[in-house]
């Protein structure tokens, strides 16, 4: 009976999903009509749809050569805002969560091939975490992955040693990085027009300066991102041993 | 055998077919399994697979978050909830 209940809700959401199908529009036609942006006070439509105008302008707009990363954090901003404060509260939740957990058994010392290899090879994940955000507007890539990677150093030197923890300042990057976020969005109300609106200098697209404010928040973000998912892990661990 | 069939039927196509079916291997063994820890590495193969897909499919930015989440972390908090809790689905305690 469960079973066949489960069989039944799963292929409701089967024929959903194959039912999106219908609603794609072909490919590279962007600018069929539901894609026009229509004000919702005096139901001006505008002369463009949205994706066209991505993929035309984004590069002289915001000065970002990754047009995913121009609509993730100059168009989109405000969502990213939120993104990121769904994260905090993850991280909030486990913290609280795992507080009242007792502490577990003791683990035994790993052996010298892992000890040693994750010396070696830390470095070097730490760097490519920091070039995914720092390069953010440049490569494929960004705050999450970068700040997700960051955190997978973390959690390989906490594998090979037993003893190794965070210390409590990490929280302290933490809220450094999303005050940071603010701060910048803040900015953009004062200087410019609107919240995390670009006050800076575009600069040239393609070069590592350039873009204003879309790689500081990206910075920002890995920080963030990774020093909440690596005091995520350290939680875990300290309640696991 | 017409212009546009033959087109899809390429071999971009046959590898996104492939890589697709090899996805879903992974996942339905997730679910039969009884053992949650080979659970835990079947998901970690179908991320990787999956972000392996992403990026043929021209998306980098997702394939490098499901390669770092999806693969790496996720794996690594189930395996310690696994380790807190018991390693058997069904209630047998069986470290």
């Amino acid at each position: 009976m469960r079973k066949l209940a489960g069989i039944v809700i799963a292929g409701i959401f089967f024929i959903s999903m194959m039912m999106l199908f219908y609603h794609l529009p072909a490919s590279h036609d962007l600018s069929s009509n539901e894609y026009y942006y229509r004000n919702p006070i005096n139901g001006s439509v505008a002369n463009e749809s949205i994706p066209e105008h991505y993929i035309k302008y984004t590069k002289n707009e915001t000065g970002a050569v990754n047009a995913v990363t121009a609509i993730v954090v100059e168009y989109r901003g405000f969502d990213t805002l939120g993104e990121v404060t769904v994260l905090f509260t993850a991280a909030t939740g486990v913290s609280f969560l795992l507080s009242l957990a007792v502490r577990g058994r003791k683990r035994e010392e790993a052996n010298l091939i892992l000890k040693e290899g994750s010396k070696l090879v830390l470095p070097f994940i730490l760097l490519t975490g920091a070039y995914i955000f720092i390069h953010g507007h440049l490569t494929p890539g960004g705050g999450f992955p970068g700040g997700s990677v960051v955190a997978s150093g973390f959690l390989l030197m906490m594998l090979a040693y037993p003893k190794f923890f965070m210390k409590d300042r990490i929280s302290w990057f933490e809220s450094a990085a999303g005050t940071a976020f603010v701060v910048i969005g803040l900015l953009g109300l004062v200087l410019a027009t609107s919240f995390l609106q670009n006050f800076i200098p575009v600069g040239t697209p393609g070069q590592l300066v350039s873009a204003g404010i879309i790689p500081l928040i990206y910075i920002a973000i890995g920080f963030k991102v990774g020093s909440e998912l690596s005091a995520i892990v350290n939680k875990m661990k300290e309640v696991q041993g | 055998m017409s212009w546009e069939v033959r087109k899809m039927i390429d071999m971009f196509g046959l590898i996104l077919i492939l890589l697709s079916i090899f996805t879903i291997i992974p996942a339905i063994m997730a679910v039969v399994m009884k053992d949650l820890l080979s659970c835990t590495i079947a998901l970690a193969i179908m991320s990787l697979i999956l972000s392996l897909y992403f990026y043929l499919l021209q998306a980098p930015d997702v394939a490098i978050a499901e390669a770092g989440v999806g693969a790496c972390l996720t794996t690594a908090l189930f395996i310690v909830a696994i380790r807190a809790t018991e390693r058997y689905e069904g209630g047998e305690n069986e470290d």
